[in-house]
């Protein structure tokens, strides 16, 4: 990381990147397993029972907690964007990397 | 014309991302409560098959989330990867197309009655 | 080497050049310009650099110090060396000229093309402008207003690394200034020169501008503004074009 860029909003700016590439590129694969379920129960199941494999679910939990650091990232920013400018920027890149890891947190334990 | 275009792009991200930011939160705590005790396709498709809201909710997120993907890979394209803004277009749109589609097929699956 | 020397790396020549090393004495509250000067006075009179102030008025100076942009003349050695070493460079994002000299020209043309020049509305004929101290405009331009031209968010700045067309931090931060000028009659046409993929909405908010701001501005915040001012002309569909 270069000097200029080692800093919380550019780390913000990096993680809601690289989330939203990993997201958009999970989206059609989850769309298309979910449309399985056209053929009825049994054909989701199938699916469902491969991914009971510890590497999926981690691979799950990687997901939602990039959904999560994504969602508050994302309002950050509007926040930003949209509201009468504050300095608190620094707080809300840390409490958004809060509720993702959170969020993750309650994947892990609920699942 | 650019410019507005380019603009009126950066407004549909950030009106998109608002509706995303209601859907997503709605999703999380849907799937923190789905995965309790194991996830099974009888569970999840007894919440969904025939459930009016629930497909009217499923169909916005698809909506939603096309619009905002495919604005973003866009921008990561041309930022990212040096593409072309006309290529980027095709990405964009070629994005868009595909999540809508696929998106649109999984919500009919599953709330169908 | 002795430890109250520092070792620089100093960068000779062109975009194709390299870097030379020298070896300049430690002082007491030294400045990276003073490094500098050092060097060009006693080591090598053909290095060209660029200063005129040495008190962080003029904004002639900037150069990058260790990987990130920095005006020269108030940066203390002791805040940037590292175990004794510094690098110096020309600043990133624009064409070099010679060793420390950058081409400042494409920076401030965008500053033109960001409709940076106040438009007057009024002659000597007609009264003052009254404009409150406390106003929301005045303190939003009072916030920007410091900006000495330095170039260094423009150096720090990622968009503009990936987007040649795109204005820049300094600039939009002085489209936004004068955006909250009430005595300006330039307001639309600004306000289209600074929407778009060269403009505003090309700001990912990564903040670097703001985080190495030698006065402590935010262009960030600047640019926000600027997304919010233009909203209604993007979205009534006017085109300034």
């Amino acid at each position: 990381m270069k000097p200029a860029r080692n800093h919380p909003a550019y780390w913000a700016f990096l993680v809601h990147r690289v989330s939203g590439i990993a997201l958009a590129l999970f989206l059609p694969l989850h769309f298309f397993v979910l449309g399985r379920a056209i053929d009825g129960e049994a054909a989701l199941d199938g699916f469902l029972r491969w991914s009971h494999r510890p590497a999926v679910i981690a691979a799950e939990w990687v997901l939602i907690t990039l959904l999560a650091a994504h969602l508050a990232g994302g309002l950050r920013l509007l926040a930003l964007e949209f509201l009468p400018w504050r300095d608190w920027q620094k707080t809300l890149a840390a409490l958004a990397a809060a509720f993702a890891l959170l969020a993750g947190l309650a994947f892990a334990l609920a699942r | 014309m650019s410019a507005r275009r380019e603009a009126r792009l950066w407004v549909v991200q950030r009106a998109s991302a608002a509706l995303l930011a209601f859907c997503v939160a709605v999703h999380l705590v849907t799937i923190v409560y789905a995965v309790r005790g194991g996830l099974s396709a009888a569970e999840v498709l007894s919440r969904t098959r025939g459930n009016f809201a629930w497909m009217a909710f499923y169909a916005l997120f698809v909506f939603a989330a096309a619009a905002h993907g495919s604005i973003g890979l866009r921008t990561v394209a041309m930022e990212w990867l040096g593409w072309k803004k006309s290529t980027a277009d095709l990405l964009m749109w070629f994005a868009a197309s595909g999540l809508a589609g696929l998106g649109a097929q999984a919500v009919y699956a599953v709330v169908r009655p | 080497m002795e430890v109250n020397e520092l070792r620089v790396n100093v960068w000779r020549g062109g975009a194709d050049g390299r870097f030379q090393q020298f070896a300049v004495p430690r002082r007491a509250s030294q400045t990276v310009l003073d490094v500098v000067t050092y060097i060009q006075r006693r080591l090598d009179p053909t290095l060209a650099y660029r200063f005129a102030c040495r008190v962080g008025m003029c904004g002639s100076c900037a150069m990058t110090v260790n990987g990130a942009p920095r005006w020269t003349c108030r940066t203390h050695v002791d805040r940037v060396a590292r175990d004794g070493a510094l690098e110096i460079a020309p600043l990133a994002n624009m064409p070099v000229v010679r060793d420390l000299v950058a081409d400042m020209r494409e920076f401030f043309d965008k500053w033109a093309k960001a409709r940076g020049q106040f438009t007057p509305t009024r002659t000597r004929a007609d009264e003052f402008a009254v404009v409150k101290p406390a106003s929301r405009q005045r303190m939003e331009a009072d916030a920007g207003i410091e900006c000495i031209g330095c170039g260094v968010c423009y150096a720090a700045c990622d968009v503009v690394k990936w987007n040649r067309d795109y204005l820049g931090p300094a600039a939009l931060n002085r489209a936004w200034t004068l955006a909250n000028d009430a005595r300006d009659g330039g307001q639309k046409a600004r306000l289209h020169a600074v929407a778009g993929d060269a403009g505003c909405h090309s700001c990912h908010t990564t903040m670097s501008c703001t985080e190495l701001c030698p006065k402590k501005l935010s262009p960030t915040r600047s640019i926000s503004g600027l997304k919010r001012a233009t909203l209604a002309i993007v979205l009534r569909g006017e085109d300034g074009e």
